[in-house]
């Protein structure tokens, strides 16, 4: 701690602390619907997809906080939308489709990145760069984060629904397809603002882990959304405080963290746990 | 057993009788009105001009073989599947443009049970319809969700996550949601599968009492012996309607023997 401390000194581990808190609890409140949404291996393709719309954008547009968050955007509509293209027109399938078009996408990066000259920020966007968060990515962070939360909480209903019964939803009088592009839009701009934090290698991990782990316990979505934030918001911060102290790089130690209290919570809880008093399914 | 019948409101077929969600009297014209249904799926036709016709306070049967359009149809009224040709008229409007009048039982493997819900949270949903999306509970919505929670007998079980209930008690807080709902016709795809023998026997009593106050169910149903322990009327299909009529009427041993093709196994 004494390392941490001290360090609060500096400008920096400050903006680095108040990222973990902004970031971890908007990942951690969207993990619920990845998790309830059975998507997570989905989003994690397409937050890889990311890379090569950033490097685009870079070359494009110079190296600016609005290129890197515009680019990433761009790059994760169009391998969420090209891959559902190539699914609904042909014999292929969504995943397979994901899996070319992001692996494609994400050599087509690497390779720009090193003829731009500029592998030094490679290591930040795949593993994420806490340290070199500026005013503007803080306030980028903030601005999703609070969109992402309100919206999500003012159609509680309809995405509970939505979730609970797909097929049910539209009959309900539910714009099931304008709300399911709402929800993919949301989920992919917390998945960029946990690019600051994380990375897009690791960036999956908090947006997934924190309500999983909230769902061995819970049997209430309105508790996996807030806990979701709660945990994923004190998680990210344990975890920053403790990679100063162990020297440990940042995003590395908070996917490590989440996966690790995810685990422990898979052995030791009560009800779904690993080892239940009572098997809670018949 | 009565369920969500307020005092002052006399039991259904009266004249002055106020039906769930129409809010109006004069039952004689909630009458569900299905002609020339016919409903594919790619190139495959799963129903082919299907009629029929029926009004609220009635239980109706849908018999037929397996793949003969059974789900298919009741899917088509809540307006899941998008008919090809034919009308669906509810009380003279559309069925699917009254969307709270209707509750829709899925098939127990069509459930994710693992939701994290509970029994009173499934059945809060019911009110989300009168609701909309942002008004908040008010005291009469509790009020209402209690009411269906004990109708169902479920108030011990209310907070129980789905999945660790029992067959018949998760049929039981599905209907309670569609009292919560305060729903005017029922639709039920095969709601008896997979109960024992008490559980039936309890759901067979609440559907009873559920038209009684005046609901039109609509419920699947593959166990020939019990049609007329549970419904009024039935209708015959086999991607066709077969026959369609009361109980008495519609359910002859012909009329079974050509829905499913082999004498054998018409017996009923």
């Amino acid at each position: 701690m004494s390392v941490f401390l001290q360090s609060l000194d500096l400008e920096i581990t400050r903006r680095a602390l108040f990222a973990c808190l902004l970031i971890g609890f908007a990942n951690g409140y969207v993990s619920a619907f990845v998790v309830l949404r059975k998507s997570a291996l989905k989003i994690g393709t397409i937050s890889h997809g990311l890379l090569p719309g950033i490097a685009v954008a870079v070359a494009l547009f110079g190296l600016f906080s609005w290129s890197v968050l515009a680019g990433a955007l761009f790059a994760a509509i169009f391998i969420g939308l090209g891959s559902l293209f190539v699914a609904r027109t042909s014999r292929i399938d969504h995943d397979t489709a994901l899996a070319v078009l992001y692996t494609s996408g994400f050599g087509g990066g690497l390779i720009l990145i090193s003829r731009l000259g500029i592998r030094q920020k490679l290591d930040e966007w795949l593993f994420g760069g806490l340290m070199g968060m500026s005013d503007s990515d803080l306030w980028l962070a903030f601005g999703i984060s609070a969109a992402a939360i309100l919206l999500l909480t003012a159609l509680q209903r309809p995405i509970l629904i939505l979730l609970f019964e797909p097929n049910v939803a539209a009959s309900l009088g539910i714009p099931v397809r304008l709300l399911n592009y709402l929800l993919f839009g949301i989920v992919i701009l917390v998945l960029v603002s946990s690019l600051q934090a994380v990375g897009c290698i690791l960036s999956v991990g908090l947006l997934v882990a924190p309500a999983a782990t909230i769902y061995m316990f819970s049997d209430s979505a309105p508790v996996l959304f807030w806990g979701g934030g709660l945990l994923g918001s004190l998680g990210s911060c344990a975890a920053l405080i403790l990679s100063y102290q162990l020297n440990w790089p940042a995003g590395a130690t908070i996917t490590l963290l989440l996966g690790t209290v995810f685990l422990l919570a898979f052995i030791l809880s009560p009800r779904y746990g690993l080892f239940r008093i009572n098997p809670a399914s018949k | 057993m009565t369920t969500a019948t307020t005092p002052d409101n006399p039991p259904h077929g009266h004249p002055d009788h106020v039906c769930w969600g129409g809010g109006a009297a004069n039952h004689t014209q909630h009458r569900l009105d299905v002609r020339g249904l016919t409903v594919s799926y790619r190139e495959v036709r799963a129903l082919e001009g299907v009629d029929f016709s029926t009004e609220c306070g009635r239980c109706v049967a849908l018999i037929g073989p397996n793949g003969a359009g059974k789900s298919t149809l009741l899917k088509s009224l809540v307006g899941i599947l998008t008919p090809e040709a034919g009308t669906i008229l509810w009380r003279g409007a559309a069925l699917t443009s009254s969307h709270r009048e209707l509750a829709y039982l899925p098939q127990r493997g069509e459930v994710d049970w693992q939701f994290p819900i509970t029994v009173r949270g499934l059945v809060e949903m019911g009110r989300y319809p009168n609701l909309g999306w942002w008004r908040s509970f008010q005291k009469h919505d509790r009020e209402i969700v209690d009411r269906a929670l004990a109708a169902m007998q479920l108030e011990d079980l209310a907070d129980r996550q789905i999945s660790a209930l029992s067959g018949g008690q998760q049929q039981r807080t599905f209907l309670a949601r569609a009292l919560a709902q305060e729903a005017h016709v029922l639709l039920l795809d095969e709601p008896f599968t997979g109960l024992d023998q008490p559980a039936e026997e309890a759901l067979r009593r609440l559907l009873r009492d559920l038209a009684a106050e005046g609901r039109l169910i609509i419920a699947s149903h593959h166990d020939l012996e019990t049609v007329p322990l549970i419904f009024d009327e039935v209708l015959l299909l086999r991607r066709r309607t077969i026959g369609f009529g009361t109980v008495q009427d519609a359910f002859t041993p012909e009329a079974i023997a050509a829905t499913y093709g082999t004498p054998a196994l018409a017996q009923p």
